[in-house]
């Protein structure tokens, strides 16, 4: 180690412990400095920032024009040193931050390895013709991650599949959800982290050749290698990263190239930054009391950051653009949080990221996450419910429940799952239909819909009336096998990814001996809540056809449903939740990692909607699911508050990979001054947080403006009119009719 | 039967209510009403008797909201006319009250009596009440009968019996083009406001039309049916006369 260059770069930083180690957390509470003022300090953009930001904005305009795409590559596979340096602006003096995934912004790369078929499918759907060389190679030459998988899958795997009661697994895409602790670059600089790895190297294994020695080892040898990489992409660009940053404007630069490195190799589903905010205020304020940095510069480097974030692009296929609408990529950006020492972790930082939504208007990306809880500073508390009001862009995430899991480090990898920043990393694990394992439950294994028998031919329930009881019994039969086959399934998929598509640029900046968990999720899951109930609760008739498979329900009388704060069918839902977990939990998991389950479903609860027939609760065949944790439609009778209660009664212990819920608020039944909806929004967050309720996602509009934005997509005020989805955030203009249909049907809160 | 049984008819219950009272509300609808105002935005609560609960019970649902109050929200009681079901309605806030909530009864005052023994029971309610929301549909007795089916005399005589005991009030009026925006008529608010002690905040309710459905479903003629919904200005109008500058001092309007 150059320690003269350390005590450059380190200087006026305090601690002693992660000058030892690589401990990033530890640098970040020796010395970050909390703010509990107001945001009087914010600076607008500078006018590189407009000037830049006009670029994309017209660029944007014509990719929209274009049908979505506005470049693709087809010779080039993409890599950490594809392309030279290139930039935003023909003016690359303008951008502060610079750093782009190919030779022209907005142009999408060419990412074979998680699959070729998908990499050309995804060219020839925008009018693109893939160099026939790559098909070549990567059909003759290589095997991909898809390749891998569907090699592997046996006939029941591809049954379920095609059925869709287990769907949306990343054997198509790249499973993403690995957050690089990208600070890791700026702290220590690349030469440090390559010398540590290397040390885990010689220290990994006795000698003794298991197959787990030999795969770790070939994984720290990519580690490093990837590494390298990142030098000399950096050096491209005329940075020289093998050292740690120096400044604030380095720091800011090291750390997007540690993130540049993980999107120019991986095009996973979710792309998080992290939890770089409150690290990178400590770089800025040391510079501000130096003087030689001013607010304005500070925040233009913020705004140049995530103007970087927003810009981030996949090429991908129909299938996946169904699934995650709105061309996500879920570049995942966390501020606030409280340490575990009680201190808040709001900086001045923390407001400036928010800020971005004022200086470049609402923007989708990045995905703009508050750790919220009750006791963040007021002053911060209200800023952030103000950008919510004008934006409908943010989201927030109870700390109060994840700190005591996940420390006061994590990051969240996608919409609502932490991982500790550098000590974890996930298998993201899509989800499991439970509403159709219900119908499977009532059938014996067969889909009504093509009569194919995907489940065990268990036996059938066949009284005309349905028996609670009876119904329970067959329907915990029915999950225990789909969880067991679920979980294989992702086993075998996560071997393919780690052989064939292994994130080494994001590994690379996570410690060797990592934690993994892995991330099952549920489907369909209010529609199963109202179902038990009403069974329960009211008398169901089964309608059944001539073969004797239930197509239908009649359901007599009143039940409780999930949404009401009604603890009749709110203690179901949390019996669901365990229940599947357990079942979930009883199988051997890829890499000893810790099963985990999630409630949340994206935009995917459309396509899931259509494979589901029609449940006990009323709903019907084909129709869309409530997104995540939602109630379903309609069903909420009390208003938004009892809706949030039920929501929270769901132990987040149980489902440590997140409880998605989203709600939206027309701003008249918010108050009547702007002060008064930001108190009243304010009070709201404060409340559900407090019963322990795991996430929120705010909009702030009423129906008329979503009917105008699908009616009149070319209007400029909705070029950038961002909704909250089910854990992330995306421009309405971009979903498909049919999930803008289901946007607008679900509930907007007002009161009469 | 003890006073912790009391019941109560309730129409519904909302528990997200930000414009009936100060902050973040848990609003109950009561059933009945004897009014039969024809704009009337609930009159499905005119008549029926809704779900019984006991006061001790709907008290036990209602204070699972209390997170979301802090200081500044708690519970109001709105109908149908919840001064018909005085008895629970005082039960409920004796509760509420004990454990600090903040009380607020949404009325348009109709059921309002001065002889000594409804007196008695009004005085308990209103020991108990942090805030009147007050209905004031229209200043001219004919007028309001023709409006709603009543007199307004005991109305007039609650707001000033409330006036004289200090009691809090906001006085809201619905803004119905052609029917309830008589100049003349809210120049008599603006006056009666004025000689009343108490008044904390006046709000105009520009009408909408959103109700029409619910006379549909139970069968009624809407008898306003064509009228539209106030424009901005007439809203502004109506609020520079009948608020007017009263509130200046205290900056309690919505409009300071």
């Amino acid at each position: 180690m150059n320690n003269k260059l350390f005590d450059i770069a380190w200087e006026g930083f305090e601690g002693r412990i992660w000058k030892l180690e690589i401990n990033t957390r530890d640098f970040i509470q020796k010395n970050y400095r909390p703010y509990d003022g107001d945001e009087s300090f914010l600076e607008g953009p500078t006018e590189a920032t407009q000037k830049l930001w006009g670029v994309v904005q017209d660029l944007q305009k014509q990719e929209r024009a274009k049908g979505g795409v506005l470049d693709m590559e087809t010779k080039v596979v993409s890599g950490l040193t594809s392309y030279g340096a290139a930039y935003i602006s023909d003016d690359s003096s303008l951008e502060k931050v610079v750093g782009i995934q190919t030779d022209k912004p907005l142009k999408r790369a060419f990412m074979p390895f998680g699959g070729i078929k998908m990499a050309e499918q995804a060219c020839e759907t925008y009018g693109y013709t893939p160099d026939p060389e790559l098909h070549k190679i990567f059909n003759e030459y290589v095997t991909t991650h898809n390749q891998g998988v569907f090699d592997s899958y046996t006939p029941e795997m591809k049954m379920v599949r095609h059925n869709k009661i287990i769907t949306g697994l990343p054997d198509t895409y790249g499973r993403g959800r690995i957050v690089g602790d990208y600070r890791r670059v700026a702290l220590y600089g690349i030469d440090y982290l390559i010398e540590q790895k290397k040390n885990d190297f010689a220290n990994c294994g006795d000698g003794t050749m298991t197959e787990e020695i030999i795969r770790l080892r070939e994984e720290i040898a990519k580690q490093i290698k990837a590494l390298n990489g990142m030098k000399d992409m950096a050096k491209l660009y005329g940075f020289d990263i093998s050292g740690p940053a120096k400044n604030a404007k380095e720091a800011v630069q090291w750390l997007y190239f540690g993130y540049l490195a993980a999107i120019k190799t991986q095009n996973g589903a979710a792309m998080s930054v992290g939890r770089v905010s409150t690290f990178l205020d400590i770089y800025i304020q040391r510079d501000l009391d130096k003087g030689i940095l001013t607010e304005k510069e500070a925040q233009e480097l913020i705004d140049h950051f995530v103007m970087k974030c927003r810009i981030v692009k996949f090429a991908r296929i129909p299938s996946y653009n169904q699934l995650f609408s709105g061309d996500p990529v879920w570049a995942t950006l966390e501020v606030a949080g409280i340490g575990c020492d009680g201190r808040s972790m709001v900086t001045k930082n923390d407001f400036r990221f928010l800020h971005t939504l004022e200086n470049m208007g609402p923007s989708p990306e990045p995905n703009l996450t508050v750790l919220y809880s009750s006791a963040l500073p007021e002053k911060f508390k209200k800023y952030a419910s103000r950008i919510s009001i004008n934006t409908s862009s943010v989201q927030y995430e109870n700390d109060d429940v994840m700190k005591p899991v996940w420390g006061d480090d994590y990051s969240i990898c996608c919409c609502v799952s932490a991982t500790q920043t550098g000590k974890e990393m996930q298998f993201f694990g899509a989800r499991a239909n439970l509403a159709k394992c219900l119908l499977y439950a009532l059938n014996g294994g067969v889909d009504a819909k093509n009569r194919d028998q995907v489940a065990p031919p268990y036996r059938r329930i066949t009284s005309e009336y349905l028996d609670y009881n009876e119904v329970i019994a067959a329907y915990e039969v029915m999950m225990d096998w789909l969880a067991g086959l679920y979980v294989n399934t992702l086993n075998l998929i996560h071997y393919m990814h780690d052989k064939y598509y292994y994130e080494a640029a994001e590994m690379a900046l996570i410690d060797t001996d990592v934690r993994r968990t892995f991330a099952t999720g549920i489907a369909g899951f209010s529609h199963v809540v109202d179902s038990l109930s009403a069974i329960k609760y009211a008398r169901v008739k089964a309608i059944r056809d001539d073969a004797g498979i239930c197509i239908d329900f009649k359901t007599e009388g009143d039940f409780p449903r999930y949404g009401n704060d009604d603890d009749r069918a709110d203690d179901i839902a949390v019996w669901l939740l365990r229940t599947f977990l357990t079942k979930i939990k009883k199988h051997h998991t890829y890499r000893n990692s810790e099963p985990t389950t999630s409630i949340l479903t994206i935009t995917s609860n459309v396509v899931y909607g259509k494979a589901t027939g029609n449940m006990p609760d009323g709903r019907r065949a084909g129709s869309p699911l409530a997104p995540g944790a939602n109630p379903s439609y309609g069903a909420e009778q009390n208003g938004l508050l009892a809706s949030l209660n039920s929501v929270a009664k769901l132990p987040y212990h149980w489902a440590l990979d997140g409880i998605s819920n989203t709600q939206t608020i027309s701003p008249d039944a918010l108050g009547h001054t702007e002060q008064e909806r930001i108190n009243n929004l304010v009070q709201v967050m404060d409340g559900y947080f407090d019963q322990g309720a795991h996430h929120l996602n705010v909009n702030v509009f009423g129906t008329e403006k979503l009917i105008d934005a699908m009616e009149h997509p070319e209007k400029e005020e909705y070029a950038n009119f961002t909704i909250r989805v089910s854990g992330y955030a995306v421009k309405f203009i971009d979903l498909t009719r049919e999930q803008q249909l289901d946007v607008i049907a679900r509930t907007c809160h007002k009161t009469m | 039967m003890e006073k912790k049984d009391v019941t109560g008819h309730i129409h519904t219950l909302e528990t997200f209510g930000l414009v009936d009272g100060p902050g973040v509300r848990f609003v109950i609808f009561l059933k009945g009403c004897r009014m039969r105002c024809k704009f009337c935005h609930n009159p499905d609560t005119w008549n029926g008797s809704g779900k019984e609960w006991t006061a001790a019970d709907l008290f036990a649902h209602v204070r699972k909201y209390k997170s979301y109050w802090k200081n500044n929200g708690g519970i109001t009681v709105s109908g149908g006319e919840p001064l018909l079901q005085m008895s629970f309605v005082t039960e409920l806030f004796r509760l509420a009250k004990a454990e600090g909530i903040h009380t607020a009864l949404d009325t348009a005052g109709e059921p309002f009596r001065t002889d000594a023994p409804y007196l008695a029971e009004f005085d308990k309610l209103m020991e108990l009440t942090d805030l009147f929301l007050l209905d004031l549909k229209m200043m001219d007795p004919e007028g309001h009968k023709r409006l709603t089916g009543v007199e307004n005399s005991n109305i007039i005589r609650m707001a000033r019996y409330l006036s004289d005991h200090g009691r809090k009030m906001w006085i809201r009026h619905v803004l119905v083009p052609g029917v309830t925006d008589d100049e003349q008529d809210l120049r008599k608010i603006h006056s009666f406001i004025a000689s009343l002690k108490t008044v904390e905040r006046a709000e105009i309710l520009p009408y909408h039309t959103l109700g029409i459905m619910k006379w549909k479903e139970l069968g009624l003629d809407y008898p306003l049916d064509g009228v539209p919904t106030p424009t901005e200005e007439q809203v502004k109008k109506a609020e520079n006369i009948m608020i007017g500058e009263l509130f200046t001092k205290n900056q309690a309007s919505r409009l300071s």
